[in-house]
């Protein structure tokens, strides 16, 4: 399952829902990013975040079937917030249910791994010192070639 | 026609959000680039190769050698951010 949407959503209910929506369930591993107060820029006040509806979800599904054939695993649901966010507040959940942990704990950290490389998403700082598109970091692309088989991020 | 569309730092850097370009003449990504190239200096600059421009073809990544066709959607935008 995958959203994206403006609003808030409640980790809780999302594990909750991982729960019920599958049988022989032995393992849920849940993550959720929030917007810190700092990035490329200090003093970030809050972030923008924009997306390419209709490519971002397709991308997202695409990230979700490749976990799928990575690992055993049950169930998965994504959610990432669009729009303006306040520090603090949440910006993505990633939630994968497996038989077992091990499967789930990898997923989930592939599953987020592949989405900050490969999912049409665009952050703003928004701070004093006026506002700054964030440029995509070395480490995030390092993280996500440790996979193997390679996750396919594009090339500009 | 081959609808184009610009997002993040690169639709606002071109002020521009979506245009269209006639397929005539257009047989790859990379002839789109070079047309929007000619478009001014922030085209040209965008483009330069200095900042990273991606590019999707009907949502799916791609690559300037990557064939375009008629009716096409062909977007470019910086690396992306999310998570």
């Amino acid at each position: 399952m995958i959203r994206i949407q403006h609003e808030d959503f409640d980790p809780g209910a999302e594990q909750q829902a991982l729960e019920a929506e599958a049988s022989g369930l032995g393992a849920v591993c849940t993550f959720t990013g929030l917007v810190r107060n700092h990035g490329d820029r200090q003093d970030v006040e809050g972030l923008f975040l924009e997306h390419y509806p209709g490519m971002t979800e397709r991308a997202l599904e695409a990230v979700v079937a490749d976990a799928f054939g990575r690992w055993d695993l049950l169930s998965c649901r994504i959610i990432h917030r669009v729009g303006l966010l306040q520090l603090g507040e949440r910006i993505v959940f990633v939630g994968v249910a497996s038989a077992h942990r091990q499967d789930a704990f990898a997923a989930c950290e592939f599953v987020m791994d592949a989405l900050k490389v490969s999912a049409p998403f665009w952050k703003k700082e928004l701070s004093a010192e006026g506002d700054h598109w964030v440029t995509q970091k070395d480490g995030d692309r390092d993280r996500a070639q440790r996979w193997s088989p390679k996750i396919d991020a594009g090339t500009p | 026609m081959i609808r184009i569309l610009f997002f993040a730092g690169l639709r606002e850097r071109l002020h521009t959000a979506e245009l269209e370009l006639p397929a005539d003449h257009i047989a790859t990504a990379g002839d789109i680039i070079t047309d929007l190239s000619q478009r001014g200096p922030a085209w040209a600059e965008a483009f330069s190769g200095g900042a990273p421009v991606m590019v999707a073809i009907n949502q799916t990544m791609a690559r300037p050698a990557s064939k375009v066709v008629d009716g096409d959607e062909v977007a470019f935008f910086p690396p992306v951010t999310g998570g």
